[in-house]
């Protein structure tokens, strides 16, 4: 199973899509690991700067419908290859949310209420994420405020991520 | 409790059902082409699993980049190519055969109602047009897909979109779409399948449908479906002549996938087209759509016709209709890519051609090309695009350009105005 949580990126913005998260020009690359320096560079937001913003960020929250458009595992490639293995937001589009199970890595969706008051209590400021994956807790800790956050996870998705992806557990059982 | 037709084609096909609420189902089909599949040939390989679950259900086409365009591309190319020799994989369309994916697999009878496909591509929900269960997928499912023939997917819950009234002249299945794209916005459909189905879609070609049910992914949802008929076995009739008596018996077998009368569905919304008009998208998402009439003054560099969305040879005939006896306006630039070589041909053929290059577009070979801005007509920062693809998202067709998405008739007056215009207010 992969390490999950870190620093935290804030994204304020619904329906990110997967050409933004990774352009199709970069879809000529065949390994993860090229994919690096592309990760949101098409990103439609305000104020945001890849190369400034994405430095040791382990975990994104962002709002709705995060990973619509196409259906390239890039994306969450892209993510993983930057040591992303965790995005948080209110929801998600299928295929992406199962790209990122496929790839035991986590797509988690949170109540809008929830995402709202993380955004309101911890963007901007220098956020970090504890995951205790089998208690299903986050914990948000940001210069002397915190927060702890329970999640849930669909036994198939847990078991993705337990298995380490789809690949391997598919393999056994068909 | 009745049954969709999507809970009829997972009944038929559940293998499994690993966790609460997730079908395993087995696959009729594994489509691939060569922007997902290398990756996932490559994975395989180094888990030493280089094996495919049956080289008669796995169709490959080299379409998105083609030909290469550079040492990449032709890797990826390469590939596949050795992939599809190495395991037999006779249904392996190389450049010369090839075109957009989902546009090629049904022209060459590879698509049956009741069938489960999928594709390491978004836009496979195109397919859904037959009264198949098509999904996009990524190269994790795909690899699945290619070495056991299985995918898991949730328990299948439906919208039916009922499509009513009459379609006004010069208003096509992409308007409509696109209507109901607004109507939903982009993941009002997410984790869904839509059954489009009422008079309307009734009326249409498969063609039409094939326009209907591609963007279905741009609302979010899994598959866009149409009920097969009449419409269905005419299309599908060269490749299924040997198995049913006549047409009757075909429409009879594939009413067995209708919906029941009290199938159950999540949502059923009428969507009425009597009073719509050409539309066109106005920001980066497919959601933001208004009427052609109220964009305002909104100056095109560049106008493209095809891909996966319109390509067909339907929507080269509504264009070049538009077309006929004009030229593009010359501040900008126009690109036709007949989505298949049989498209390709029969535009020849009908004289089509020769219309958009007199009017001063330029004709390329069958490919997406464009579409994903990957080659064939890349946007400079700061271009504006009017284009009959499916997505406006922003860099889609070129870093730092705008796409206008419109139909193709749109798009042909587009080009002789200069500016978004519709073929209705065309001087
Ligand atoms: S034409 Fe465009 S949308 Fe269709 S498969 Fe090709 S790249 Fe994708």
């Amino acid at each position: 199973m992969r390490n999950f949580g870190g620093k935290v990126l804030f994204l304020d913005r619904s329906d990110i899509n997967t050409d933004e998260i990774i352009p199709a020009r970069y879809l000529t690359e065949m390994t993860k690991a090229a994919l690096k320096p592309y990760l949101l560079e098409d990103l439609a937001l305000e104020e945001f700067d890849a190369a400034r913003d994405l430095a040791g960020v382990g975990t994104i929250v962002t709002r709705a419908n995060f990973g619509c458009g196409s259906s390239r595992e890039h994306a969450p490639w892209a993510l993983e290859a930057n040591g992303i293995h965790l995005v948080i937001a209110e929801s998600f589009a299928r295929i992406f949310r199962q790209n990122m199970f496929n790839c035991g890595l986590m797509a988690v969706a949170l109540a809008p209420e929830t995402i709202a008051r993380l955004f309101e209590r911890f963007s901007g400021r220098a956020t970090r994420v504890a995951v205790d994956f089998p208690g299903m807790l986050f914990e948000f800790t940001s210069e002397g405020i915190r927060e702890e956050v329970p999640f849930t996870l669909a036994p198939f998705d847990r078991a993705l991520v337990e298995a380490g992806g789809w690949v391997e557990y598919a393999d056994q059982r068909y | 409790m009745g049954l969709t037709i999507a809970e009829k084609i997972f009944d038929a096909h559940r293998v499994d059902r690993p966790a609460e609420g997730i079908e395993t189902i087995r696959l009729d089909a594994v489509f691939c082409h060569e922007i997902t599949t290398p990756i996932a040939i490559n994975d395989l390989m180094a888990r030493g699993k280089d094996r495919v679950f049956d080289p008669g259900r796995i169709k490959a086409v080299i379409d998105h980049v083609t030909p290469a365009k550079d040492s990449k591309t032709a890797s990826q190319g390469k590939v596949l190519r050795d992939w599809a020799r190495r395991h037999g994989i006779t249904d392996f369309f190389d450049i010369g055969r090839n075109g957009v994916c989902h546009a090629l697999f049904p022209e060459k009878g590879f698509v049956r109602p009741g069938d489960t496909i999928i594709m390491g591509d978004s836009h496979t929900c195109t397919l859904g047009a037959f009264g198949a269960f098509a999904a996009g997928v990524g190269t994790t499912d795909l690899e699945v897909g290619i070495l056991k023939g299985v995918c898991a997917f949730r328990t299948p819950r439906t919208i039916r979109i009922d499509i009513t009234g009459t379609l006004p002249e010069g208003v096509f299945a992409k308007d409509v779409i696109l209507s109901i794209i607004g109507r939903l916005g982009v993941d009002g459909a997410t984790d869904h399948i839509i059954e489009f189905d009422g008079p309307v879609v009734s009326a249409m070609s498969m063609e039409a449908r094939m326009t209907l049910c591609n963007m279905a992914i741009e609302a979010g949802a899994t598959c866009g479906i149409c009920r097969p008929d009449q419409a269905t076995v005419d299309y599908l009739w060269p490749f299924i002549e040997n198995a049913y008596a006549n047409h009757q018996a075909a429409l009879e077998d594939f009413k067995s996938w209708w919906p029941d009368p009290d199938a159950v569905y999540a949502e059923t919304l009428v969507c009425d087209v009597s009073d719509l008009e050409p539309l066109a998208t106005f920001g980066y998402k497919p959601d933001q759509v208004r009427p052609v009439r109220e964009m305002g003054d909104v100056v095109v560099d560049q106008v493209y016709i095809g891909s996966c969305t319109n390509g067909r040879i339907e929507d080269l005939r509504a264009a070049a209709a538009v077309l006929r006896g004009r030229r593009i306006h010359p501040s900008l630039r126009a690109i036709l890519s007949p989505a298949t070589p049989k498209v390709f041909r029969q535009a020849l053929a009908e004289g089509l051609i020769e219309v958009f290059m007199e009017a001063g577009f330029c004709v390329t070979n069958p490919t997406c090309g464009a579409c994903l801005g990957m080659s064939n007509g890349v946007l400079a920062e700061g271009e504006v695009c009017a284009s009959t693809t499916n997505r406006n998202f922003p860099g889609r067709m070129g870093k730092g350009g705008m796409v206008h998405l419109v139909s193709p008739a749109t798009a042909a007056a587009t080009a002789v105005a200069g500016r978004l215009t519709s073929a209705r207010d065309l001087r």
